[in-house]
């Protein structure tokens, strides 16, 4: 059979063994080949989304913000403003004549009407091409109105994710620095690239309380403009999620001398490790040692679930396709925990870095690939004869039409994955998932016929 | 521009999608047919998303993927390297290429491309058979996915269609329908002993059955040599009133081919359905076979049955223009009153087709407005306290916050199962609306009364 992988992406594709690992990745996506990869527009709306009490207004053809209306499972603790969608709507006209008037007269309308504590606006790619200032119009519609009004410069055809989640972070930067920092413990930290779906961010929140550690600013989950203008009163960036948010800490590095340390929240080694990185941080006995009984605690109750989790799991074959590659790394070890072997992981937009590090951690054999799509992907689900497949709502029917099981473990999904909770959480829908009867009925497993014939069912 | 009914500029929670999602639906519904969208990346895969967590269904659309130097010097190159990867890894016989924003801004000739992407593929030779190549020029900035989806079609027909000796077949265009619309569809004409043609047909590309290996194109779609034939057909069936007055499809190939053309709104409900039974019998000169009088004949004894629980409700339309004019019609029928009918879309035809379904049977006109988002019809609906929201899942926060049933019908259905399988067409399709209808009435008379009936 013809290879389904394209010519120009035989690198993008490494079969873990005796040949020197050496990924190609970074590249802008093969025309034709059905990327699973968004636009720098999408980047930007994912990680600004979840900031509850600002206004998101997408400056744009309907498109941009229908299809983003409502999308994430990102929870808020009060106002729920980020769950409405707001857009310019342009038309042929503005399109002609500029968008500029009909941008401004829309923000007014919308924050009178909503009185919220921010604007986002978002640039699509339209606007990139028609040259609206979308500086000049946010700067005047904030003094009109009293509010940072911020542009987002996420013109979709102007990379991928990854420069959205740049133009995000640029846009929160703005509002960092502005706020009043008394009264915030020298024990404090922001928690960066956690965004709060199905409430992770409560729980994780929950844990640096038990450890006497500060919470200043979700960045973004259950975010609020005000937390974000005064996160540089805050000791240290707590940063989640490879892409998204760490040019911000970066920038707040740079500029306010805030130290980060990576984290993952997933999985019981990786969550467990990021309690401890930053009670080292700390340096205080106390902390370090509540850290411990949390870790202990949490563990004691885990545990035992799991096992029985194991045993019935131990041997089934996973695979990982994800946006990031950050979180790759923590979905390898939480199925290693589970018993179960990684038989191909790839994300949209991983570095080179990334991959080194999916290389070492992952089995001879594994598949590592690089910005896949739909044909490959299904090629090396059925190849490998893959139990249960990890990725987003695009890669779902490509498991589900070859009768192979699915988790979601994206923007989407509605059961919390972080924390200690989130592995029970996550070995739970794994069991449920894996142990369905309904796979052996399928034609992958009992044959295009399976045991039915017009025989048997007279 | 929104319509004049709209007072805002600004819109919130938009109550249509975009043109090239149309599209791609459409072509979607041809067989051996690959979407592809000429634009940036994101949009397919947005699109792609949306479509999936309808239909639960692979929905490959391919991009030419542009990036910020192609934005500056078009996207011709990007293009025909995207149409050439789709031919060798897809087998695509089909691609349709839809525009978005982005190059319609930055002003490709796709038609242009396309043609010398065709020369070069001759004079090269050895890349087989090219497929057929559609172009469709579907801004996103003007439009909804419905002037999309309906733009496609006349694109396919109009670049595939052939005249020659007629044959005697029906064409059937139904719109945007789910797959158990038009398998319905299908079984209707197979009992009219007429052969048909439905463009597109996405009954089985869109709810297909469990693989063993992924197909890179789903099977099933409107065969092309059934396209190219349209042309030669008897009659063209074609769904949807507030087209009527439009340079569709069908009144194309009357124009080009003579293929007299019978436009008729969507047959939902009891009336609809009998104007699209009426044409069949006339275009096969037999009467309806008995079993689809026997569901007429339960239809209407349904509705008795029902009558009391439903009088004098009060009703919220909202979707796709044509879709509301079938539900308005059917509504009318059973004694609800569609107080108000509401669409994103603006064909200037809205209110006409709704004043003609429902002529004769509602004391007073409803409210029909175009250009609505969810902001407007929460404003408007909000002083007419409906007792019912029927509609896509996109109004389900409407629902919640007034504690009123919602009857999901149409695209998309994002927070319940099998909304491809929702049938609407028809009078089986009045049937289990109403029985919707009926039991979301009772369900919430029951939760909401103090005593708890057992007995309805």
């Amino acid at each position: 059979m013809e290879s389904v992988i394209f010519e120009e992406r035989q690198n993008q594709v490494h079969r873990k063994g005796k040949q020197p690992f050496d990924l190609a990745c970074n590249k802008d996506s093969l025309a034709g080949a059905v990327s699973q990869r968004a636009c720098v527009f999408c980047g930007s709306r994912v990680v600004l989304y979840p900031i509850a009490d600002a206004l998101h207004l997408v400056h744009g053809p309907i498109g941009c913000a229908a299809y983003t209306w409502d999308i994430r499972g990102a929870l808020s603790s009060g106002p729920e403003l980020h769950r409405l969608s707001f857009s310019t709507d342009l038309q042929e006209r503005d399109v002609i004549f500029g968008g500029e008037k009909k941008l401004y007269r829309a923000l007014k309308e919308l924050i009178e009407r909503h009185h919220p504590k921010a604007a986002f606006v978002y640039s699509t790619c339209i606007v990139g091409l028609i040259g609206d200032d979308l500086e000049g119009v946010c700067k005047k519609a904030g003094k009109k109105t009293g509010i940072p009004v911020l542009p987002v410069q996420s013109e979709g055809f102007k990379g991928n994710k990854r420069a959205g989640y740049h133009a995000a972070c640029q846009a929160m930067f703005r509002l960092v620095g502005t706020g009043d920092t008394t009264g915030i413990s020298k024990k404090s930290l922001n928690i960066l690239g956690d965004f709060n779906l199905a409430g992770e961010i409560w729980i994780i929140r929950d844990y640096f309380k038990r450890m006497g550690i500060e919470v200043v600013a979700n960045i973004t989950g259950d975010g609020r403009v005000g937390d974000l203008q005064r996160a540089h009163g805050a000791a240290l960036n707590v940063v989640q999620c490879s892409g998204a948010t760490m040019d911000l800490a970066l920038m707040m590095e740079e500029v306010y001398g805030i130290p980060h340390v990576r984290v993952s929240y997933f999985g019981v080694e990786d969550m467990a490790e990021s309690l401890y990185t930053v009670a080292r941080f700390f340096d205080d006995p106390k902390v370090m040692e509540r850290t411990r009984k949390l870790v202990r605690d949490e563990l004691a109750g885990l545990y035992p679930r799991l096992q029985e989790f194991r045993r019935a799991l131990t041997g089934k074959k996973a695979a990982i396709y994800v946006g990031g590659a950050f979180k790759a790394f923590s979905l390898v070890k939480a199925f290693r925990l589970l018993g179960m072997e990684v038989v191909l992981v790839g994300s949209q937009t991983g570095t080179p870095q990334d991959y080194q590090e999916l290389h070492d951690i992952t089995d001879e054999g594994t598949i590592i690939v690089d910005d896949s799509n739909p044909l490959e992907l299904s090629s090396f689900l059925k190849e490998k004869d893959v139990d249960i497949f990890v990725g987003g709502v695009k890669e779902r029917p490509i498991a589900y039409k070859l009768g192979v099981g699915f988790c979601d473990h994206n923007h989407e999904r509605k059961e919390a994955l972080e924390g200690f909770v989130g592995m029970l959480n996550f070995a739970q829908e794994v069991y449920n998932t894996v142990m369905s009867p309904v796979w052996q009925f399928v034609p992958r497993k009992a044959g295009v016929r399976g045991q039915w014939s017009v025989a048997s069912n007279q | 521009m929104k319509s004049h009914n709209a007072p805002y500029t600004s819109t919130t929670n938009a109550c249509k999608l975009c043109k090239p999602l149309g599209a791609c639906l459409a072509f979607r519904g041809i067989e051996g047919a690959v979407p592809f969208l000429h634009g940036s990346q994101g949009c397919a895969t947005y699109m792609r998303r949306y479509i999936i967590s309808h239909f639960r269904e692979p929905m490959d659309i391919a991009s030419s993927s542009l990036g910020e130097k192609q934005a500056v010097y078009g996207g011709g190159p990007n293009l025909k390297q995207g149409l050439k990867n789709v031919q060798t890894k897809y087998g695509a016989r089909l691609i349709g290429v839809a525009t978005t924003c982005l190059t319609e801004t930055i002003g490709d000739d796709v038609p242009g491309l396309v043609k010398e992407f065709r020369r070069e593929m001759a004079e090269s030779n050895g890349h087989g058979d090219l497929p057929a190549l559609v172009t469709v020029s579907t801004p996103s900035f003007s439009g909804t996915h419905m002037e999309g989806f309906h733009a496609a079609v006349k694109a396919v027909v109009e670049q595939m269609a052939e005249g020659g000796p007629p044959t005697g077949t029906v064409n059937l265009l139904p719109g945007f329908v789910s797959p158990a619309d038009l398998r319905y569809l299908q079984e209707v004409m197979e009992d009219f002993g007429l052969p048909v043609i439905i463009l597109p047909d996405i009954s089985e590309t869109l709810d297909g059955p469990a693989q063993t290996d992924y197909e890179k194109i789903p099977a099933g779609g409107t065969p092309m040599k059934d396209i190219q034939a349209m042309g030669r057909s008897r009659a063209t069936i074609e769904f949807g009133r507030t087209l009527f007055s439009q340079e569709t499809a069908g009144r194309f190939l009357e124009n080009h081919f003579g293929v007299s053309w019978r436009p008729l709104g969507m047959p939902i409900g009891l009336r609809e359905t009998d104007r699209f039974f009426q044409v069949l019998e006339e275009l096969s000169g037999r009467p309806a076979a008995s079993g689809h009088a026997r569901e007429r004949g339960r239809l209407l004894d349904a509705m008795v049955d029902g009558h009391k629980y439903v009088f004098g409700k009060k009703a919220v339309v909202y979707g796709e223009e044509d879709l509301v004019v079938g539900l308005a019609a059917f509504l009318a029928e059973i004694g609800v009153r569609p107080v108000l009918c509401a669409s994103g879309g603006h064909s200037g035809n809205f209110a006409e087709a709704i004043a003609a379904v429902t002529a004769g049977l509602l004391p007073e006109p409803p409210l029909v407005r175009e250009g609505m988002d969810f902001y407007d019809i929460a404003e408007e609906a909000q002083s007419l306290a409906p007792d019912l929201l029927i509609g896509h899942s996109k109004g389900y926060h409407l629902a919640r916050k007034w504690k009123t049933p919602l009857i999901r019908v149409g695209f998309p259905i994002h927070d319940r199962f099998g909304g491809q399988r929702i049938l609407h067409l028809g009078y089986r399709g009045a049937q289990s609306l109403l029985d919707k209808i009926v039991n979301a009435l009772l369900e919430k008379k029951q939760q909401d009364s103090p005593v708890g009936y057992g007995y309805l």
